[in-house]
């Protein structure tokens, strides 16, 4: 079962810091251990909100506007996918995370539905434009 | 002759093992329900007036035939909206399991157990689920225990339960190295369980339900985890506490504290089994120190075996309350420790102690003990504010109205 770890309210380290080294480190470390285990899927970093922008289409009608969708005080600061066994597992990892120190980790289950695998239609494999192809196997 | 006193036998004392190992098969609670409902009703139609040779194997073999057909049904309604959404249909549902796994299956009740009581769902989730699917009442049964309405009550159930479904809560008995903290967790919910039945009002009838859910529950886990000592303390300390029900209260319903209950009205064979339980804990425990339970154990049990109030042997009391502020430090315990020390050596010391607690100012028994202890150093005024602090925040009537008497004797005591 995949599960999604939403981190929320942690200051990412940036290169000037003078604990980036280490911070880093300890960032790898995990994702390391994730490896290790057999758990990790992807690990992504976001940019801050104020690089957020939201779209909506109503009456078929798009509607784009500056901002995160909901303007709180918690922001995410990035996601990881981890496969685990169960969520005892999928929290343990949590808990390793060095940013559940800081902030929060909101672990969520992924949807596995009949008919939602994701992966490409023959259709859209022939269709898939070569700049594209392009670009992905880059 | 019909089948169903056959079967109420056989459901009643049998119910939470098949749930349990059919929870486990398919993975999902109300699939495991509903399907265990099924092979009962089928059981009503099919059986003669004593039932199979094997009752058990005879439901589990048909819940299972059950749950297979209803996801066969859920698999053909899936596939045909998938249709209706020009896509095909993914085939990707359990609908085999292996009978033979099934009625091979030891207990798989601890399991269960576990699952109710995980971390991940709210603890009031994991209380009433406990209740439900291990000790097996009624969602109207525990919405009436603890004071909710019963779609609320149900609603709860409902979420947990797709709750351990959808976000994958393990169905198997901890890890090793999550157990320690997982077991605590267990034993919290049943002490809950326990705590709510034995303040509920006296009148109530549920109190004698959740009370003696409690314990059974408690006995489960220790028979299922035998090496576990503070499981064995648990239930010797539920025991005890257990066994001064009939002298807690007078016949108009007031509290009659320990010092002033009528111990010929204490169970004397709960106390004895409990003090046997305990021993076995602390037998078990021997290499480390004993947990929160088995202390708290201790001291009911020093309590019980006192003959009169008189000869409580206080100083033993106030060393296990030391102890227990050691490993489970917290105000309530400090406040207990305090008066532990002010029957052990004098009210004086106990005054000190209660004056350095921190975060109690709201606990009406933290006021209490203080006015007690000022009325004993021959304080009347400051007792009298104190007793009348602890008669403010005191929600229990019956708590209420002691305080208040308290206060009148005081008042008499100082007019003469």
């Amino acid at each position: 079962m995949q599960y999604m770890l939403l981190i929320y309210n942690c200051e990412r380290p940036e290169p000037d810091d003078p604990g980036f080294a280490e911070a880093l480190a300890r960032v790898n470390a995990f994702a390391d251990e994730c490896h290790r285990r057999g758990a990790f899927v992807a690990g992504h970093p976001l940019q801050p909100e104020r690089t957020a922008t939201t779209v909506s289409v109503r009456d078929g009608q798009a509607l784009i506007t500056d901002g995160p969708f909901v303007e709180t005080h918690e922001h995410l600061g990035g996601v990881y996918v981890l496969d685990c066994r169960n969520l005892d597992v999928a929290l343990e990892l949590a808990t390793l995370c060095p940013f559940a120190e800081q902030g929060a980790i909101e672990v969520r289950p992924v949807v596995g539905g009949p008919g939602l695998d994701h992966a490409p239609s023959d259709q859209a494999l022939s269709d898939q434009a070569p700049s594209d192809q392009a670009a992905t196997g880059a | 002759m019909s089948p169903a006193p056959v079967l109420q036998q056989v459901y009643s004392e049998h119910r939470a093992r098949m749930l349990a190992a059919l929870i486990r098969v398919l993975g999902d609670f109300e699939l495991a329900e509903d399907a265990l409902q099924d092979a009962c009703a089928l059981a009503l139609r099919k059986w003669g007036d004593i039932g199979p040779d094997d009752p058990v194997a005879w439901l589990l073999t048909a819940a299972r035939n059950s749950a297979i057909d209803r996801l066969r049904r859920a698999q053909v309604s899936r596939d045909k909206l998938a249709q209706l959404a020009g896509q095909p249909g993914v085939v990707n549902t359990r609908t085999e399991f292996a009978e033979d796994s099934l009625l091979s299956m030891g207990d798989e009740r601890l399991s269960l157990i576990f699952t109710c009581c995980h971390p991940a769902l709210a603890p009031d989730a994991r209380v009433a689920l406990t209740l439900q699917a291990v000790a097996g009442l009624t969602a109207g049964q525990i919405a009436r225990m603890f004071l909710v309405s019963e779609p609320t009550l149900a609603q709860r159930l409902v979420r947990a339960k797709r709750k351990i479904r959808d976000a994958g809560i393990s169905l198997e008995v901890p890890a090793d190295h999550l157990l320690p903290e997982r077991l605590s967790g267990v034993l919290a919910v049943v002490y809950l369980i326990f705590t709510q039945g034995y303040t509920a009002a006296r009148e109530q009838p549920e109190h004698h339900t959740l009370t003696q859910e409690a314990i059974r529950l408690g006995k489960l886990v220790a028979t299922l985890m035998p090496g576990e000592a503070e499981a064995l303390g648990l239930v010797a300390l539920l025991l005890l506490q257990d066994s001064r029900a009939a002298a807690r209260y007078s016949p108009a319903g007031d509290v009659i504290l320990l010092a002033d209950q009528d111990r010929s009205r204490w169970d004397r064979a709960g106390i004895a089994e409990a003090i046997g339980l305990l021993d076995r804990a602390l037998c078990l425990g021997r290499a480390g120190l004993p947990g929160p339970y088995q202390l708290q154990a201790a001291i009911a049990a020093l309590h019980a075996q006192a003959p009169t109030a008189g000869q409580t042997d206080w100083p033993r009391i106030a060393a296990l309350y030391a102890e227990l502020l050691a490993v489970a430090p917290s105000p309530v315990v400090a406040l207990n420790h305090a008066v532990a020390v002010a029957m052990a050596t004098g009210p004086d010391e106990g005054l000190a102690l209660i004056d350095r607690i921190d975060g109690l100012d709201r606990y009406h028994l933290l006021h209490a003990a203080r006015a007690d202890l000022l009325r004993r150093l021959g304080r009347t005024a400051a007792a009298a504010a104190a007793y009348r602090r602890a008669h403010e925040l005191a929600i229990n009537p019956a708590d209420r109205r002691f305080l208040a008497r308290r206060l009148h004797d005081l008042d008499v005591q100082e007019f003469r």
